[in-house]
C-alpha cells in the first residue's frame, strides 16, 4: 500500500513536470508566437492609439495661428502646476485693448498625462500630441513654450 | 561585527537580515527585518514609508475634478477602481445620477483592469518562485488589455479615465470587437497557465499549506480581496454593497477554506475567470446614451463626510472625505487593502522558511505604493 | 602538455560563450521573446561585448571580507569545473588523460566544487551569501550520493572505471538502450541531480535570486563574477558530456542491432560531432528545466533526495547488479 503510493506519487509528479516542459518545448519550437517588438527599428511603422495621450501639443495652422485666448483654464484645472500662461494686453487694430498670450509655457516634466488640461479648454486650443519619445539630456529642454514665435490668435476664436 | 549592524546576530542566536528595500522579491521598497534560526522565520517586521507621497495630503489641496487622478498612483495596477471609488465618492456627495452607459463602461473596464492585474500577479508569482517564464506568458495576455486600454482611455497604466460624473470620453468604436478578440484569446490561454504553474508538483509543494491564515485572523486583522476568501470570509463588495452595473450580472464570489498559498492562487485564478464572464455578459449589452452626466464646472460638495468603497483586484478600497463645503476637501483618508493585508504577513510567515516568505508575499500580491500612499 | 593545456582552456572559454549565447537563445525562445539580437549577426557577438564589459569593471572588494580567500574562491570554482574536462573522450582516439579511474576521477573532482562556493559565501561577510554558501552545502553533499550511484549502474555493466572502455563496451549500442529500464532510471536521476550539483534551477538554492538576492556571489562583480559564470559553464558541459558518455555512448555513432546498411551511414559522421551533439542535446535538456520549472525550497531539496533519488537509485542499483551477473543486458 504504501509502495503503490509511492510510486503514484513519483509519476504523478514526473506528468505534472512533463506539462510544463511540453509547454516550453512548444514555444521553443515554434517562433511564430514571439511577440517581440522590435521597438527602436520598427518606428516608421509603429502607430501609437489616437486617443494616445504622449505630451500636449497646440496645433498652429499654416498662417502660425493658434486658437488659445489666454484664459487660463487650463492652467487652473492641472494638478501639477505644469502649464503657466503669462498673458499680455494686446492693442487691437479696433482700438480696445485684449488679453492675448504672450508665452505658453509647458513643463513636460511635470506632467502626468491626465489630460485635465484638455477636457477644461473652451476653445480646443491644446490637444495631446502622439510622440511618447520624450528623454533629453538637459531638464531645462523639457520646459517648453508651446505657442511658436510670432503666432497669434485665429480670428472668431473667443 | 558593526559593519553588518548592531543587531546581526540577537543574543538568543539569531540572525537577523534584511529584505530590501532593494530586493529582487519584494515587488518594491518594502522593507522587512528577518529574524531567522537557521533557515526558519522568527520574526518578521515590515517597515513601511519608503515610497510614501502623501497622496491624501496632496487631494486636499486640489479640487474634486483634479484630486482623482493621483488615485492611479496608489495601487497602480488597479488604477481604475481606485479613480472610479474616489469618482463614486463625489458623485454620492453630489447625488449625481451616473448615466447607465457609464456604469457599464466603469464595470467592463474595471473587470478589465482586475484581468490585468490578476496576470501580472500570476507572472510574479512565478517569477518569485524561480520560475522566469510564466512572467512572459502573462505580459503577453496584459499587453493585450493593456492595448484596449491605450485605445480607449489613452494611457496604459494611469488612465485616469474617471470623471465625476461618468467617464472622460466614450468608447472607442473597436471597443466591443477589440475586447471580444481579447477575451476569447484569454481564455484559451488559462489552460497554459494550469499547465505551466498549476499543477506542477513543484509549485504545489511550495504553496500548498504555506503561510496558512485562518478565518478568525483574516478577520481581525483586516484582509481582504482574494486573501480573505481564500480563508473562507465572504468580503467581496461586487457582491455585498454592489456599485456601477455589477447588480446588472451574475457572478460568483469565490471563496476557499484553504487559508493557505495556494488557496489564494486558485481563488485568483478562478476570479479570472468571473471576470471573462461578467466582461461576456456586458460586451454586447451596452446602453446607449450619455457617458457623462452634466456637473458643475467647480464642484463643491456639501458639508458633511462620504465614504465609498469599491472591491479593488487586491481588495476593499475604502475613499472617505470630509468636506467642509469648499471646492476642494477638506481631508481624505483611503482604506486601502494592501496595507491591511500586509499587517497580517508577521502573522502568517512565523514558523516559515526564506523561500515560504517569498511565497507568502507573492500570494498576498502586494502592491508597495498603495501601502504606502 | 603546456599547450594541450593553453588549447583546452581557450576551448572551454570558447565554450563557455556558447553556451552563455545558446542559454539565452533558449531562455528567449521559451519565454516568447527573440533574445540577443544587436550585437553581430543574430545577436552572436553579445557575449564577447559583455566578457569585455566584466573586464573593465571594477572587481571590487568588500572592506570586512576575508580578502585572500574572496580572491581565492572563484580560482578555485575555474580550476575543479576545468580539472574534469582532463578525462573526456571529446572523439574517437582523441582523449587528454586517459586515467583507468575516469569515472572515481570526475566524481570526486566535481564534488569539490562546493568548498569554492562555501570560500565564496563565507568570505563575503555577507548574510545573504553565508546562507547561499551554507544551503549549497547541504545540497552537493546530498546529492553526490545519487550521482554516484547513478554512475556506478554503468560501472558495473561495463566492469571498468575507465572512460575510454566504457564509451568501446557501448559499440553495440548505447547503455541507455541495451540496459533495460534501469539504465534510463539511472539516467534519469543522473541528469536530475548533477542538475542540483551545478546549482542549477530548480535547484539553484545557493543563488536563488527572489530570496538570496544572488547569494554565494552577491558581493562578487566584474571578472571575479564572470568567473563563476564560466565555472557555471564549463561544469554544465562537463555534467553533460559525462551522461553522454556513460549512457549515450559518447563519440560512438548510433548503431542499431544488424541494420548494416544505416550502421554504415552513421558511421561516416564524424565521431566529435556525435559527442558534441549528445552533450548539446543533454544541456539543452538542463536548460529547458531552468526554463520550465519553479525552484524547489531547501527542506523540499533534501526531502526530493533522500525520500526519493536515493532510495530509488539504490534499488535500481540492486536491480542493474542482478542484470549484470544474470547477463540479461543486450
Amino acid at each position: 500500500m504504501f509502495l503503490k503510493e509511492y510510486f503514484s506519487t513519483v509519476f504523478k509528479s514526473i506528468g505534472s513536470l512533463l506539462k510544463g516542459m511540453r509547454l516550453t518545448g512548444y514555444y521553443f519550437t515554434h517562433p511564430k508566437e514571439i511577440v517581440t517588438e522590435q521597438y527602436p527599428d520598427n518606428r516608421a511603422t509603429l502607430k501609437m492609439a489616437d486617443r494616445f495621450r504622449g505630451e500636449v501639443i497646440m496645433p498652429h495652422d499654416e498662417l502660425n495661428e493658434h486658437r488659445c485666448t489666454g484664459c487660463q483654464a487650463c492652467e487652473i484645472a492641472c494638478p501639477n502646476g505644469s502649464i503657466k500662461i503669462i498673458t499680455q494686453q494686446e492693442l487691437q487694430p479696433d482700438g480696445k485693448k485684449k488679453k492675448r498670450i504672450d508665452t505658453w509655457v509647458y513643463h513636460l516634466d511635470l506632467c502626468t498625462m491626465c489630460n485635465l488640461c484638455i477636457e477644461a479648454c473652451p476653445t480646443t486650443a491644446i490637444v495631446m500630441g502622439q510622440n511618447f519619445e520624450h528623454s533629453v539630456f538637459d531638464k531645462k529642454q523639457l520646459k517648453k513654450i508651446l505657442n511658436k514665435p510670432g503666432s497669434k490668435l485665429k480670428d472668431g476664436v473667443e | 561585527m558593526s559593519l553588518l549592524g548592531e543587531d546581526v546576530m540577537t543574543e538568543d542566536g539569531e540572525f537577523v537580515i534584511n529584505m530590501g528595500p532593494q530586493h529582487p522579491s519584494t515587488h518594491g521598497v518594502l522593507h522587512l527585518k528577518v529574524w531567522l534560526d537557521g533557515e526558519i522565520i522568527k520574526k518578521v517586521q515590515p517597515h513601511l514609508g519608503y515610497i510614501h507621497r502623501s497622496i491624501e495630503k496632496m487631494s486636499e489641496n486640489l479640487s474634486y475634478r483634479n484630486f482623482i487622478f493621483a488615485t492611479s498612483r496608489m495601487d497602480y495596477l488597479s488604477a481604475h477602481m481606485n479613480n472610479e471609488a474616489c469618482a463614486l465618492t463625489v458623485e454620492k456627495g453630489l447625488a449625481v445620477e451616473v448615466p447607465a452607459r457609464a456604469k457599464v463602461i466603469r464595470t467592463l473596464m474595471a473587470e478589465l483592469t482586475r484581468l490585468s492585474s490578476h496576470q501580472l500577479w500570476w507572472g510574479c508569482t512565478g517569477l518569485d518562485l524561480g520560475a522566469v517564464t510564466p512572467f512572459f506568458y502573462a505580459f503577453r495576455e496584459r499587453e493585450a488589455i493593456n492595448g484596449i486600454m491605450e485605445e480607449t482611455c489613452g494611457a496604459r497604466l494611469t488612465q485616469n479615465y474617471m470623471v465625476p460624473g461618468g467617464v472622460m470620453f466614450d468608447l472607442h468604436p473597436n471597443f466591443q470587437a477589440r475586447t471580444k478578440e481579447v477575451i476569447k484569446q484569454i481564455k484559451d490561454k488559462f489552460d497554459e497557465y494550469d499547465q505551466l504553474l498549476t499543477g506542477n508538483v513543484i509549485f504545489e509543494q511550495r504553496t500548498k499549506g504555506v503561510g496558512y491564515i485562518s478565518k478568525e485572523d483574516a478577520v481581525s486583522w483586516g484582509c481582504t480581496g482574494p486573501m480573505a476568501r481564500a480563508s473562507g470570509v465572504s468580503c467581496d463588495i461586487r457582491k455585498l454593497f454592489p456599485y456601477s452595473a455589477y447588480d446588472q450580472v451574475k457572478f460568483e464570489e469565490i471563496l476557499d477554506t484553504g487559508g493557505d498559498c495556494y488557496a489564494r492562487y486558485m481563488v485568483r485564478m478562478a476570479e479570472m475567470k468571473q471576470s471573462v464572464s461578467i466582461i461576456e455578459q456586458l460586451i454586447d449589452t451596452i446602453p446607449e446614451g450619455e457617458f457623462q452626466a452634466k456637473t458643475k464646472a467647480v464642484i463643491k460638495l456639501p458639508k458633511g463626510e462620504f465614504y465609498q468603497r469599491v472591491e479593488t483586484a487586491r481588495g476593499e478600497l475604502g475613499v472617505y472625505i470630509v468636506s467642509d463645503g469648499a471646492a476642494s476637501p477638506y481631508r481624505v483618508k483611503y482604506r486601502s487593502p494592501n496595507f491591511s493585508n500586509l499587517s497580517a504577513l508577521p502573522h502568517m510567515s512565523k514558523g516559515a522558511k526564506i523561500g515560504d516568505l517569498v511565497a507568502i508575499m507573492a500570494t498576498i500580491d502586494l502592491v508597495i505604493p498603495d501601502v504606502d500612499r | 602538455m603546456v599547450i594541450v593545456g593553453l588549447c583546452l582552456l581557450g576551448f572551454l572559454v570558447v565554450l563557455s560563450f556558447i553556451l552563455g549565447y545558446m542559454e539565452r537563445k533558449v531562455a528567449a525562445f521559451m519565454q516568447i521573446r527573440l533574445g540577443p539580437n544587436r550585437v553581430g549577426p543574430k545577436g552572436t557577438l553579445q557575449i564577447i561585448a559583455d566578457t569585455i564589459k566584466l573586464l573593465f569593471k571594477e572587481g571590487l572588494t568588500p572592506k570586512a571580507s576575508d580578502k585572500f580567500l574572496f580572491n581565492l574562491a572563484p580560482f578555485i570554482m575555474v580550476i575543479t569545473s576545468m580539472l574534469v574536462v582532463a578525462p573526456l573522450a571529446f572523439a574517437k582516439n582523441f582523449q587528454i588523460w586517459d586515467i583507468n579511474i575516469g569515472v572515481l576521477y570526475v566524481s570526486a573532482i566535481s564534488s569539490m566544487a562546493v568548498i569554492g562556493i562555501l570560500m565564496a559565501g563565507w568570505s563575503s561577510y555577507n548574510k545573504y551569501s553565508l546562507l547561499g554558501a551554507m544551503r549549497s552545502g547541504a545540497q552537493i553533499v546530498s546529492y553526490e550520493l545519487s550521482i554516484g550511484l547513478s554512475l556506478i549502474t554503468i560501472v558495473i555493466l561495463t566492469g571498468s572505471l575507465k572512460l575510454s572502455d566504457i564509451v568501446m563496451s557501448q559499440a553495440g549500442g548505447w547503455w541507455i538502450f541495451k540496459g533495460h529500464i534501469p539504465a534510463i532510471i539511472a539516467f534519469v536521476i543522473f541528469i536530475v541531480a548533477s542538475t542540483a550539483e551545478i546549482n542549477r534551477a530548480p535547484f539553484d538554492l545557493a543563488e536563488a535570486e527572489s530570496e538570496l538576492t544572488a547569494g554565494f556571489h552577491t558581493e562578487y562583480s566584474g571578472m571575479k563574477f564572470a568567473m563563476f559564470l564560466l565555472s557555471e559553464y564549463i561544469n554544465l558541459f562537463v555534467v553533460s558530456a559525462v551522461a553522454a558518455t556513460l549512457f549515450l555512448g559518447g563519440w560512438m555513432p548510433l548503431h542499431i542491432g544488424s541494420l548494416h546498411g544505416f550502421n554504415h551511414v552513421m558511421d561516416y559522421i564524424p565521431s566529435s560531432v556525435w559527442f558534441f551533439g549528445k552533450t548539446f542535446f543533454v544541456i539543452f535538456v538542463i536548460m529547458w528545466f531552468r526554463w520550465t520549472f519553479p525552484r524547489l525550497r531547501v527542506d523540499q531539496l533534501l526531502n526530493l533526495e533522500w525520500k526519493y533519488l536515493l532510495p530509488i537509485s539504490m534499488f535500481n542499483l540492486l536491480l542493474m547488479t542482478a542484470i549484470a551477473i544474470l547477463g540479461w543486458h543486450f
